[in-house]
């Protein structure tokens, strides 16, 4: 009896703490959520507040986000564009880096994959400068390529895809080989398919990261029609005032699909975080 | 006529031949990488090395000054850059780790019915970007009396405060934010690391009689520490190279330099004031402060043991 008593006081305590943090952490969005529906004059004034006042509430300032002012709508449109272009050569690119790590034996394997260890370690950001001029040389300043060439070969996706081939089964490779499969028939035809989870995973965290990113796309992208979401939404953001009719609806509209996209591929999301990192 | 064209088949044969062997075929795969590295990294470095001894006015007017790049370095704001950097590294290392694995051991426990959906929730942040995540706090953390933090604060009777002007308070706003968007991130980490150890250690200890303080500090601790090694890995690596979470409040100029980070003393020298040879040597020096505290690091925790 006495234990019962325990183990509930101990369960009540448990939901407590874990409702607790997640309303802290989920009321951010339900902030904003509510900025976005306020007039931004008042935003300009109050700030984010819990002051409610639901009379000036509306929805006008998402139509003019998607209707007036096309800015908005150019931007949604380059970060869709850019998500899709650098998640598909990003995802191909690596792949085939990564099975080529981990099936072959070649000179220069090891080097190799130390090298990409090395760029995983390296911030990109020390490189900022010299890689800028890179691209003025390259002319892919403001241009989709010059936002996504650099860093298509991804170290991090190239490890993980490398960790998942090596855990396939070495025998299928053996026997397409004696069938006198070609070696990129091997690669395409056979492994590929079996990689459908590493894709999955990588594929929404690829997207995402690309989807956020900001420092690269900051320094590539030079005019307003060109700029990707978060890039364009800093730029409302300037010491003479800020733009905070679009500001707020604009905040709201780039969570939404990646949310919806969490919310559907909950696992996608977590083996892509955990697999790449953590090797017990 | 007939003879050469099959000549040719022979000889593309011969050509397909090579290239799909054992031997070819390896470096046409890794060959993204190669050309990447060379070309976004490697040259990157050698041209951030040099540029570091130059004085660059601007194409083609460029001249030689030795160390004179790296003597300026000796200056108040790179000064607080740095320390701007580690603080900010500490605090996040001193939140990011106790935080998510509290949260965690709770979330991993099986007396907590709907632990996917907490879990869910703590991990909506990490979707976010700096910037629409910066366009939130910074709008909470206005001065005005009527902002959201400031009105928190007003509960305990606390005066407004100018959260976004003072040291002290934006080293806390930035770390705020970072804490936010990655909590659950770290938890996950964490939870993966829980769900690895094996149950049989719980249940030996519960034998011996061991209460929930000593098996949480005597196998849940030491067992987690690979995963802690990973997280205080990126964790360095995301603090000293910090630069969006400060842009997001006060783009790249902030009052008394007080979101200055070493990123942001690039940018600022490199795209405010065009000043691309003080900034390469801004990135060369940073780029060996990272690599001294990997390799403490690593030596700290043993990697270089042989075992």
């Amino acid at each position: 009896m006495v234990i019962k008593t325990k183990q509930n006081g101990l369960y009540i305590s448990f939901i407590i703490l874990a409702l607790f943090f997640s309303i802290i952490f989920l009321s951010p969005f339900f902030f904003m959520l509510l900025a976005s529906l306020r007039p931004g004059s008042e935003i300009m004034r109050n700030g984010i507040s819990l002051r409610m006042q639901f009379n000036t509430m509306s929805l006008n300032s998402y139509k003019a986000l998607f209707s007036e002012n096309y800015r908005y709508f150019y931007w949604y449109k380059n970060s869709l564009i850019i998500v899709l272009i650098f998640t598909t050569l990003s995802l191909f690119f690596s792949s085939m880096v990564g099975y080529g790590l981990a099936v072959y034996n070649f000179k220069g394997k090891n080097l190799l994959f130390f090298l990409v260890l090395i760029v995983m370690m390296v911030p990109l950001q020390i490189l900022l400068l010299p890689l800028f001029k890179l691209m003025v040389t390259l002319k892919l300043i403001n241009t989709y390529m010059g936002v996504i060439l650099p860093f298509a070969a991804s170290p991090f996706a190239i490890f993980f895809f490398r960790q998942y081939i090596r855990g396939l089964p070495k025998e299928l490779i053996e026997a397409a080989r004696i069938d006198g499969c070609s070696e990129f028939k091997i690669f395409f035809i056979i492994i590929v398919p079996l990689m459908k989870p590493a894709f999955g995973a990588m594929t929404i965290l690829q997207a995402m990261r690309s989807w956020n990113s900001f420092v690269w796309p900051l320094i590539v992208l030079r005019s307003t029609e060109k700029l990707t979401i978060p890039v364009g939404l800093s730029s409302l953001m300037t010491p003479y005032g800020n733009n905070y009719d679009m500001l707020m609806p604009g905040a709201v509209m780039s969570v939404i699909p990646i949310a919806i996209i969490f919310l559907l591929n909950q696992r996608a999301f977590i083996e892509g975080l955990t697999a790449g990192g953590i090797k017990q | 006529m007939g003879f050469s064209r099959l000549n040719t088949t022979v000889e593309i044969k011969k050509i397909y031949n090579t290239i799909n062997s054992k031997k070819v075929m390896p470096y046409i795969f890794v060959l993204p990488f190669i050309i990447t590295f060379l070309l976004f990294f490697l040259y990157p470095m050698i041209s951030s090395l040099i540029m570091s001894f130059q004085k660059i006015l601007g194409p083609g007017d460029v001249t030689f000054i030795g160390l004179k790049n790296y003597r300026n370095l000796l200056n108040p704001h790179f000064y607080n850059a740095l320390s701007v950097s580690f603080r900010y590294t500490f605090w996040t290392i001193a939140i990011l780790i106790p935080l998510p694995l509290v949260l965690a051991v709770l979330l991993n426990n099986k007396l907590l019915r709907g632990r996917n959906i907490y879990r869910s929730a703590l991990f909506m942040p990490a979707l976010t970007s700096v910037i629409v995540a910066g366009v939130f706090f910074r709008l909470s953390f206005g001065g005005q009396a009527t902002a959201l933090f400031n009105q928190i604060i007003g509960v305990f009777g606390l005066e407004p405060i100018i959260w976004l002007q003072g040291k002290h308070t934006a080293m806390f706003v930035m770390v705020i934010l970072c804490v936010w968007r990655w909590t659950g991130v770290n938890i996950i980490y964490f939870l993966a690391g829980l769900q690895a150890i094996p149950t049989e250690l719980y249940e030996a200890a519960d034998i011996d009689g061991a209460n929930s303080l000593q098996k949480f500090l005597k196998i849940t601790i030491p067992s987690l520490k690979p995963v802690t090694i990973y997280v205080i890995t990126i964790s360095i690596y995301g603090g000293l190279s910090m630069f969006t979470e400060s842009f997001a409040y006060w783009a790249d100029r902030s009052p008394g330099d007080i979101g200055l980070t070493m990123v942001g003393y690039i940018y600022q020298q490199g795209f405010t004031y065009n000043n691309f040879g003080f900034g390469a040597a801004i990135g060369i020096t940073l780029l060996i402060i990272i690599i001294m505290i990997n390799l403490i690091q690593l030596k700290l925790f043993g990697f270089f043991k042989e075992d």
